[in-house]
């Protein structure tokens, strides 16, 4: 017996030495580790589900849909639903089955988890969230599972959103579109990341793009307790989704429609063209009421997602690249539009208003002559004719005379550059600031200019000057640039005469947007402020609430008298009527409503002339600015004018239609809505 | 000896509660622990089965209730008898769990939750041959090495391989249900009630180096099925496959860590509600302490269970019977292993196994052998010698 009682003192010790280890090593797991985890059973019990909120539309002024949403009936089911449920759903799916006339082994498929060994269909979402079993499902049976859902426990049938263009292709740069969001952008959404899935639809480019976060609205939000099979016990938290803000843009449907219409007729008639852009803006205000582009697409190509090749054909040289704005991105020179900002600059640098300027038929800049086009000489005349007849060498000679104050080739330490310096208040050469992706700055091309040029490219250009173009199969055209780049080298830095004096009609190096020559003539014939335009006008509640007014910045006040301005409108105002324009506008009816206007024709090496009409309307008390640029199209009275022509028609109800009925004006009177539209509760539009 | 006589000759209602009855001489405080783990056993059943089905809001706490009410019956029917019936009977007691276990292996038997152990009775009762199989085994071998051989103080070594003949048979049907777990419970109680019987050390060495070579020879010869080698595999490193093996282990660490001290409440842990860990109910009962009770539970509940232990290792201490100390010792033996197991697996110190936690864990078989363990305890401890 002493050596049994021996052992189970051994089995004492070891006992207590077992209790002993239990402990610490509880101390270790609960007391030491707790806090952590804490966290990871927080980690394993809880999900979130995103419930995504209706993305807001897109209104035009009067309240006409651009983008809305187009709902189609989407039948879900809830699989923690029909978990809980003692045949796990099956009498549920057969009575969904009859009614969507789909078989129970389909539905069955597609709501059985995504898993290793479980191809499609199959459901490859969270298992929290409703899987869609059907899609476009008919109203009819949408009420049926509705109104019985004690047969349907479980099943739900709502509306699903996606985008849709009830005007086609209308706008479609201004617009944008979606895309799913990327994982650059999921990480700035911190917080939601895991609830956001592949997906989600983010606006890329256009309005999307830029009043994306009102549009978006903020999703709900679903906390839930799970199980260990995922099947919801508790709901921890739910936040109910906020639908996205109505966008009202200043964007007139009907002028739209007018404008598309009018660059494709354009593009159509002058057959070298390779684009167009035509921008309306609402003087009083400088919000934009049409803005297109060409060559254009359909935005329902986003819908749904893009294939891989319709998106490269988007990017295409070969397409044209659609998805490019020319309106705010096209860089173009302006050519003789440019003038109202030659002659503020020669009025603003001392020349006489109503002085006696001199149009012979060419002019010597610098040992080099300069003439009109077609050889056009008409004596002395006022500054009113040179800019009705677009007389090129009054405004050489200014260019030149200004630059030979300046210093001509040894300029002074402070030169006036008043051409230039002008031009930049009327807000060229810098962005506009437009409510929309990717305006370009277009390019003022002064001194400074000149030099910062030569100081990035000279190291090249000496280097060329002496190996000369041994790669261009062309001797004359290898020869040419080696001949170039070697002056380049020596004098790249001066501002040369032919320069100035090329600068002073808007052609050599000068570039600007359609949306800055629009800018800057709704700011001449304006109250003189120089605008940062903008498309969006307000945002709104789906109840009708607004939520703010959209302003529209005033960037600067043009440097120029009251009296100026007045005699340059004045003066375009008999271009139509009497001037380059006359041809374009032959036979429109000036008592109904006189239109005012500017032709441009720019050369662009190598290529076709950019012709360009800048307009507006009334001439005596203008509301509208209108600027149509069409690439390769020739002259300003050629194809730019008639298609600016035939947006004042559309816009003011002239002409006959094709059946003879006269034509409802786009805009009563030409007034662009000055209030916004009223949103009802319900949220239709009054 | 004469006491237990007169003893007998008293009717039974005064044998049971009059003066200087069985009752009032009992061990109060290993009463009082079985009690308090019942109780708390009770509790966790209840937590972790109320949200089975909306019908039966308690779970399965009342059917526990019925079974701890037949389990204290059996225990006071083994308190209030002569234990040597026990021996008397050890043969008889064997070759039923024995019967029991080949029952479970031909076609009457049933399967349950992969382990096909259980006898259906009808009614919706069950009984699992493989729980009486641990306290026969244990009054069996007792009474195999309780007459040491002449003049010493060892047990013949004849005695030594009828005792492994035993064992050997009870635990290879269990083997083959499959039931890991109590195989092992089988030979820690082999173990545990040889070496009490006073082998000689160089055996006890001899064992051990047998064992670890046996484990060894099993580990590479591929005698074990995959999950069963996965299982090993999943403690020395959770993570190596969370969602498989790993994770019983795993979920079973993160309920009970996120107990913290206090725990979240009775009814309020959230891995329990979501039944996160397998089996809550019975095998990993302790996760529930754990995560509702905190580090303030379990150690009671581990502590309670250490009080059982060594009051079980008193009453084997304190009798002058060889085979009251050996059946003393290897219940102990037995508890004290589930014990270590089943606490062990929960707390990333031992492989996963399906055995329960004594006194806690959901369990009618289980629960009847550890009263009936229990009562044995008493009984030794009823009639150890006055004098002493």
């Amino acid at each position: 017996m002493t050596r049994l009682r021996a052992r189970l003192l051994l089995l004492q010790v070891m006992v207590i030495a077992m209790i002993v280890v239990l402990v610490v090593r509880l101390w270790q797991v609960q007391v030491v580790q707790g806090a952590k985890f804490v966290t990871v059973a927080t980690e394993t019990r809880t999900r979130e589900v995103r419930v995504p909120a209706l993305r807001g539309m897109i209104l035009d002024a009067t309240g006409r849909p651009l983008v809305r949403n187009r709902s189609t009936l989407v039948v879900s089911v809830d699989r923690s639903r029909f978990e809980r449920m003692p045949d796990g759903g099956d009498a549920v799916l057969r009575r969904l089955s009859a009614v969507l006339k789909i078989p129970v082994d389909k539905l069955k498929q597609k709501i059985r988890a995504c898993g290793p060994g479980v191809t499609r269909p199959c459901w490859p979402g969270s298992p929290y969230t409703p899987v869609p079993v059907a899609d476009r499902v008919s109203n009819r049976a949408a009420l049926q599972i509705l109104e019985r859902q004690e047969d349907f426990p479980g099943v739900t049938a709502e509306l699903q959103a996606v985008r849709e263009y009830p005007n086609g292709r209308d706008a479609a740069q201004v617009l944008g579109y979606l895309q799913p969001v990327t994982q650059s952008e999921l990480e700035k959404r911190e917080g939601l990341k895991a609830s956001y899935s592949g997906v989600d639809l983010v606006g890329r480019d256009g309005l999307e793009e830029v009043y994306d976060s009102a549009l978006r609205g903020s999703p709900g939000l679903r906390r839930v307790q799970v199980d260990r099979m995922g099947k919801v016990v508790a709901v921890q938290q739910q936040t109910t989704p906020a639908p996205g803000e109505i966008l009202v843009t200043s964007i007139d449907a009907r002028v739209q429609a007018v404008v598309e219409k009018s660059l494709a007729q354009a593009m159509a008639e002058a057959p070298q063209s390779d684009g167009a852009a035509a921008v309306v803006l609402d003087v009083k205000t400088g919000r934009v009421v049409a803005m297109a582009s060409r060559p254009t697409y359909d935005p329902k190509v986003w819908t749904g997602g893009i294939t891989e090749k319709e998106y490269q054909r988007l990017l295409s040289e070969k397409s044209g690249k659609p998805l490019i704005s020319r309106a705010l991105k096209g860089e173009y020179a302006p050519g003789s539009t440019f003038k109202i900002s030659s002659a503020s600059a020669m009025i603003a640098d001392g020349e006489p208003l109503h002085g006696t300027y001199q149009c012979p038929s060419s002019y010597n800049v610098g040992g080099r002559a300069f003439g009109n086009a077609g050889g056009m000489a008409l004596g002395s005349i006022s500054l009113h004719e040179a800019l009705v007849k677009s007389c090129d060498t009054v405004f050489y000679r200014a260019g030149y005379e200004e630059w030979l104050r300046d210093g001509g080739n040894t300029p002074k330490t402070k030169t006036k550059e008043p051409m230039a310096n002008m031009a930049r208040a009327y807000g060229f050469g810098q962005p506009t600031g437009i409510d929309l992706p990717g305006d370009s700055p277009g390019r003022i091309p002064d001194r400074t200019w000149k030099r910062n040029l030569w100081n990035s490219t000279k190291d090249s250009m000496c280097r060329r000057a002496k190996t000369g173009y041994p790669e261009l199969k062309d001797e004359a055209r290898a020869a040419f640039s080696k001949r170039l780049a070697h002056e380049n080298c020596l004098e790249g830095f001066l501002f040369h005469a032919y320069e100035a004096a090329n600068f002073s009609i808007g052609q050599g190096d000068v570039l600007v947007t359609p949306l800055q020559l629009a800018r800057a003539y709704a700011a001449l014939v304006g109250d003189g402020n120089v605008r940062s335009p903008r498309v969006g006008w307000a945002l709104v509640k789906p109840d009708g609430t607004l939520v703010k007014e959209i302003p529209v910045p005033i960037v600067s006040h043009l440097p120029v008298s009251d009296e100026t301005r007045d005699y340059i409108r004045k003066a375009l105002s008999e271009v139509p009527s009497d001037g380059t324009a006359a041809g374009a506008f032959r036979g429109f009816p000036m008592n109904v409503v006189k239109i005012g206007g500017k032709t441009g024709t720019a050369e662009v090496w190598g290529k076709g002339d950019t012709s360009w009409f800048a307009s507006f309307a009334p001439a005596d008390k203008p509301r509208l600015v209108t600027v149509v640029m069409v690439s390769q199209g020739g002259f300003g009275a050629e194809s730019a004018a008639p298609a600016v022509r035939r947006i004042w028609e559309g816009i003011y109800g002239i002409g006959k239609s094709e059946n003879s009925k006269p034509v409802k004006p786009a805009l009563p009177d030409g007034h662009p809505a000055d209030r916004l539209p009223v949103i009802r509760q319900d949220g239709t539009v009054q | 000896m004469s006491d237990a006589m007169r003893v007998g000759r008293r009717s039974f209602a005064k044998r049971a509660v009059g003066p200087g009855a069985a009752v009032w001489r009992m061990d109060g405080v290993l009463l009082a622990a079985v009690v308090a783990l019942s109780v708390i056993g009770t509790l966790l059943v209840w937590s972790s089965t109320r949200t089975w089905s909306s019908a039966e809001p308690t779970g399965l706490a009342k059917k526990h209730v019925l079974n701890l009410c037949i389990g204290l019956a059996l225990y006071s029917v083994v308190a209030v008898s002569d234990y040597r019936w026990l021996r008397t009977y050890a043969p008889v007691l064997y070759g039923v769990a024995i019967l029991g276990l080949l029952l479970v292996i031909t076609p009457m038997g049933s399967t349950i939750n992969g382990h096909h152990s259980w006898i259906m009775l009808g009614g919706g009762f069950a009984v699992q041959p493989a729980e009486l199989a641990k306290p026969a085994l244990v009054v069996m071998m007792a009474r195999l090495l309780a007459r040491p051989a002449e003049g010493k103080d060892r047990p013949r070594p004849v005695d030594i391989l009828l005792c492994l003949a035993v064992s050997g048979v009870a635990a290879i049907l269990v083997m083959m249900q499959p039931d890991l777990g109590t195989t092992m419970v089988l030979m820690a109680i082999t173990a545990g009630v040889i070496v009490f019987a006073g082998i000689r050390k160089r055996w006890v060495l001899a064992g051990l180096v047998l064992a670890a070579l046996a484990a060894a020879a099993v580990w590479s010869l591929g005698l074990m099925k995959p999950y069963q080698v996965a299982r090993f595999t999943a403690l020395i490193d959770p993570s190596s496959d969370p969602r498989g093996v790993g994770y019983n282990s795993t979920q079973a660490l993160v309920a009970i860590g996120s107990g913290e001290v206090f725990g979240k409440g009775l009814f309020h842990g959230g891995q329990t509600t979501g039944r996160f860990v397998p089996e809550q109910h019975t095998d990993f009962i302790f996760t529930v302490a754990g995560e509702e009770l905190g580090f303030v539970g379990t150690v009671t509940v581990v502590a309670l269970l250490g009080v059982v232990l060594l009051r079980g290792v008193r009453i084997a201490r304190m009798c002058e019977d060889r085979f009251a100390a050996l059946v003393a010792g290897g219940i102990v033996a037995w508890m004290a292993f589930q014990t270590l197991v089943n606490v062990g697996m929960t707390i990333g110190i031992m492989p996963i196994t399906g055995v329960p936690l004594p006194f806690v864990s959901y369990g009618g078989t289980a629960t009847f052998a550890n009263m009936i363990a229990v009562g044995a305890l008493q009984a030794i401890h009823l009639r150890r010698p006055f004098a002493s």
